[in-house]
C-alpha cells in the first residue's frame, strides 16, 4: 500500500526524537506512531505529486511504447559504506536493471523491513540519501510500504525496490542478443563496489580511499541507444562482476568472449587489494557499471558516446565475442598466456548489495 | 603493481624459459613436484606448463591445507560446531569441504550451527571477548606458514585468560609429508620445489635430507617468474649430478627461516604421535598437538572429541591427486560429478587444490584455454 502518502497533514503532539530515538514495534502497528514515522521522515523526502496523492497507489499517466519493470531486494551490510549507503544503493541498483533494456526509467516504489530497536537518525540518513539520489536519475518514489519486524527477525534494514520504465524506441537489447564479433565494452573501473564494502566489513576493515562507484546508469544509457541503436546487449557487472556476468550471457546468447588484460581499466587501490586478499577483480561487484555489446564497427562511435559522458570517461573496449560452442570467457593475460575466466563461487563476498 | 608486476612479466618469462628449453638434454627427463598448492595456483593461472619443454614434467604435490584434511578431522570440526553449541571460527577455505554424508560447515551453518568465517586468529579471539557467555573455538589448519598465527593466538588467550576460547589444532609439517611422498610409491621425482612461504618459517635447513636423498631442491616465490627461476635452477643441478638445497626466493626468505616464530611454536605445540593425512595415510610425528602447558586452549579436550577414521568419498582422487599420482582430470569425478559449485572432494574446494586450479583456469579443457601437463 502507498503508506508514504502524508495527504492528512496530521499534527502530532512531539516531533519524533530523530536524534536518540529507535524504530520500535508502534512504528509498524498501523497507528498513530506510524503514520507519525512516515509523515515525519519518508513523506517528508519522498515529495512528489504522484505520492502527494495520498491513495494506497499512485496513478501515472500511460506512456506510449513497451513497458518495462524490475525489482531488487537490498540486505548490504554495511549499510553506510565510503560512496554510498544501503538507500542511494536501492534507487541505483533498480534504475540500472530497468535501464539495461535500453528502456526510460519512469517510476520506482520502495518497500522497506526495518528491525526493532534501528535508530531513526540512520532510517532518517538512509531515506534522505534515497531521496537524493531519486531526484539526482530523475525518478521518483511514487509509493512505499514500511514493515517493522522484532529484534533480531532482520539485520537494521532491509529495503526492496521496483522500477518502471518506457521502451520508446524500436529498440531489441537483450542478454541474447550478442553476436561473434561483437565488441565488448565496459564503462569504466572494475571492482570499485566491492572493494569499497569489503574495505568497511567488521573483521577486515583496511584503508582505502576507493568508494563505491554506486550510480544511476539511466543517462548514459540514454546517449549511448540515441548514438547507437544497434546495441545488441547491456548489462550491469553487480554480484559476481565481470566474470559472472560474462559467463551468463555466453550462455544465454550461445557465443563465447576473449577479454584482454591489458585493456581492464582496474585502478591501482582495487588492484592492490585484491591481490591481498587473493581476490579476482573481474569477479567482484559493480553498482555503476556497464557492459555494451555491440558490432564491432559501431564500437568506436559508442565509446566516443560514452566517453563524452561522466559515468562513462574511463569506458574501454575490453574484448570480443566470438564463436564458441562450449561458452567459454578466455583471458588473454598481460603474462602472454591465456586462461579461462569462471564464474566464482560466491560466499566469499555475502551480502554485497 | 610495485613488487608483484615486475615477477610477472610474460618477455622475461619467456626468456627464462628459452634457457630452460636451450639447457634440458633431449633424452633426459626432469620430474619435479612442486610441493605447495600456491604454485600449482601460479602455474595454472600463468599456463607455464605451455612454456616448458616436453621433458620437464611438473606434478602437484600435498602442499594445500585443506586437501590433506582427511574426512575425520572436517567431521569432528562439523561436530564441534553442531553439538557442542560453540562459535566455530574458520578461515573461509574450509567451509565447503564435504565430510561424511555430503555435509559441510556450510551446510552445517544453514542448520543452525553458529560458525563464522574469519580471516586471522585475532578475528577469533576478538569473537570470543565479545561473547564471554559462549564456548568460541578456532579451526587450525596449515603447513608452518599459519602456525604461528595460531601459537600467538594461544599466548594470548592464556595472557588474558580467556577461558571461553579454545584451538582444534590440525597443523601439519612439511618434511613429514616431503618423507612421505618419497618413502611412497615411486614418482621418479628428480627434484622438489619447495614452498615459500613455509621456509621463511623453517628456513632451507630442514629440506638437506632430501638432497641427501637425491632429491634436487629449489625453494621459490610465488610469481610466475619465481618459479621458472626455480625450475631453470632445479634443471642446472640434475644436468650437474650435485642435488642440493638453494634458496630462489631470496628477496622474502631469509636462509635461516624465522627463529622467533618457531620459538612460539615450540612453547605452544609439541608433535603429535600419530595424525591421518589425506592420501598419505597415517604418519608418525607429521602434525602438531596443543602442548600440555597450554591443554586448557585444546578443543579436542575440553570437548573431548573422538577422532574417527571415515575413508574417502567412493571414486574420489584427491588422495592420488595430493601425491602427484594422477592429474585432476583423471579423476572420473572431476568435472562431471565434482566442481567447484558441487565438490565431492577437498581438492576441488581450496584455491590451493590441484582440481580446483586446473578447473578454475580451465587448464582441462582442449580447445580452451589450453592444457597441458604432460603426462611422462
Amino acid at each position: 500500500m502507498n503508506e508514504f502518502a502524508d495527504s492528512s497533514q496530521r499534527k502530532f503532539t512531539r516531533p519524533l526524537d530523530v536524534e536518540r530515538g529507535r524504530v520500535d514495534m508502534t512504528h509498524g502497528g498501523g497507528g498513530r506512531a506510524m503514520a507519525q514515522l512516515i509523515s515525519e521522515i519518508f513523506a517528508a523526502a519522498f515529495d512528489n505529486p504522484y505520492l502527494a496523492q495520498g491513495n494506497d497507489m499512485a496513478v501515472m499517466p500511460a506512456a506510449t511504447g513497451r513497458l518495462v519493470m524490475s525489482t531488487d531486494g537490498y540486505v548490504i551490510s554495511p549499510l553506510f559504506f565510503p560512496g554510498g549507503d544501503i538507500g542511494s544503493l536501492a534507487v541505483h541498483g533498480t534504475i540500472n536493471d530497468v535501464s539495461m533494456s535500453g528502456a526510460r526509467a519512469l517510476y520506482l516504489s520502495a518497500s522497506f523491513i526495518i528491525e526493532e530497536g534501528f535508530p531513526l537518525a540512520d532510517l532518517k540518513r538512509i531515506v534522505q540519501s534515497m531521496a537524493r539520489a531519486s531526484t539526482e536519475a530523475g525518478v521518483p518514489v511514487v509509493t512505499g510500504d514500511t514493515k517493522v519486524v522484532e529484534r533480531g527477525k532482520a539485520d537494521g534494514i532491509f529495503i526492496s525496490t521496483a522500477g518502471v520504465g518506457v521502451l520508446v524506441d524500436d529498440l531489441s537489447i537483450s542478454g541474447d542478443a550478442i553476436r561473434p564479433g561483437d565488441a565488448v565494452i565496459i564503462s569504466g573501473s572494475i571492482g570499485d563496489h566491492g572493494v569499497a564494502i569489503l574495505s568497511k566489513r567488521e573483521n577486515l576493515d583496511f584503508e582505502t580511499a576507493i568508494e563505491s562507484d554506486s550510480a544511476p546508469l539511466n543517462g548514459l544509457v540514454a546517449a549511448m541507444v540515441e548514438a547507437e541503436p544497434s546495441i545488441h546487449c547491456l548489462r550491469d557487472p553487480t554480484r559476481g562482476g565481470v566474470a559472472a556476468t560474462l559467463n551468463e550471457l555466453a550462455h544465454q546468447s550461445g557465443v563465447g568472449f576473449v577479454l584482454d588484460e591489458d585493456a581492464l581499466p582496474i585502478k591501482p587501490a582495487v588492484r592492490g587489494a585484491c591481490e591481498l586478499l587473493g581476490i579476482d577483480p573481474l569477479g567482484i561487484a559493480n553498482e555503476g557499471k556497464l557492459l555494451a555489446f555491440c558490432p564491432a564497427e559501431k564500437a568506436e562511435a559508442l565509446l566516443r558516446v560514452m566517453n563524452a559522458h561522466p559515468l562513462g570517461r574511463d569506458a574501454a573496449v575490453i574484448g570480443q565475442a566470438v564463436a564458441d560452442d562450449s561458452r567459454l570467457v578466455r583471458l588473454s593475460t598481460s603474462f602472454g598466456s591465456e586462461r579461462v575466466v569462471e564464474w566464482l563461487n560466491g560466499e566469499q563476498l555475502p551480502r554485497i548489495c | 603493481m610495485k613488487y608483484a608486476s615486475e615477477f610477472r612479466d610474460g618477455a622475461l618469462a619467456r626468456g627464462i624459459a628459452a634457457t630452460i628449453a636451450a639447457e634440458c638434454r633431449s633424452g633426459a627427463q626432469y620430474t619435479f613436484m612442486e610441493f605447495c598448492g600456491g604454485h600449482t595456483h601460479t602455474i595454472a593461472r600463468y599456463g607455464l606448463e605451455e612454456l616448458l619443454p616436453g621433458n620437464v614434467r611438473l606434478v602437484h604435490g600435498p602442499g594445500c591445507p585443506v586437501c590433506v584434511l582427511p574426512v575425520g578431522r572436517v567431521d569432528s570440526a562439523i561436530e564441534l560446531a553442531r553439538d557442542h553449541d560453540v562459535i566455530l571460527c574458520s578461515y573461509g577455505d574450509m567451509m565447503r569441504v564435504p565430510g561424511s554424508h555430503r555435509m559441510s560447515l556450510i551446510k552445517a551453518r544453514a542448520e543452525g550451527a553458529d560458525i563464522r568465517m574469519v580471516w586471522s586468529t585475532l578475528d577469533a579471539l576478538k569473537i570470543a571477548r565479545q561473547n564471554p557467555g559462549r564456548q568460541v573455538a578456532f579451526l587450525a589448519i596449515g603447513f608452518e606458514t599459519t602456525t604461528p598465527p595460531t601459537a600467538m593466538a594461544l599466548k594470548m588467550a592464556k595472557a588474558e585468560k580467556l577461558d571461553n576460547f579454545s584451538i582444534f589444532c590440525n597443523h601439519v609439517l612439511t618434511p613429514a609429508a616431503m618423507r612421505a611422498i618419497l618413502d611412497g610409491e615411486s614418482l621418479a621425482l628428480q627434484g622438489i620445489i619447495g614452498p615459500g612461504h613455509v621456509s621463511a618459517v623453517i628456513g632451507i635447513e630442514p629440506y638437506q635430507e632430501f638432497a641427501d636423498r637425491g632429491q634436487a631442491i629449489v625453494v621459490a616465490g610465488f610469481e610466475p617468474l619465481d618459479l621458472l627461476q626455480a625450475i631453470l635452477m632445479l634443471v642446472r643441478q640434475v644436468n650437474e649430478g650435485v642435488p642440493r638445497v638453494e634458496n630462489a626466493y631470496v628477496r622474502a626468505l631469509p636462509a635461516i627461516g624465522n627463529a622467533k616464530a618457531r620459538e612460539v611454536i615450540a612453547e605452544t605445540m609439541t608433535l603429535r604421535g600419530d595424525f591421518e593425512w589425506r592420501g598419505l595415510g597415517t604418519l608418525p610425528n607429521s602434525a602438531l598437538r596443543i602442548a600440555d602447558d597450554y591443554e586448557a586452549f585444546d578443543a579436542e579436550k575440553r570437548f573431548a572429541l573422538p577422532y574417527r577414521q571415515v575413508p574417502d568419498p567412493k571414486s574420489c582422487a584427491c588422495a592420488e591427486v595430493v601425491r602427484g599420482l594422477k592429474r585432476p582430470e583423471e579423476c572420473v569425478l572431476f568435472g562431471k560429478v565434482c566442481t567447484p559449485d558441487n565438490p565431492i572432494g577437498s581438492c576441488m574446494v581450496s584455491s590451493e587444490g590441484g582440481c580446483a586450479a586446473h578447473w578454475l583456469y580451465g587448464r582441462h579443457r582442449k580447445g580452451g584455454a589450453s592444457q597441458h601437463r604432460e603426462v611422462a
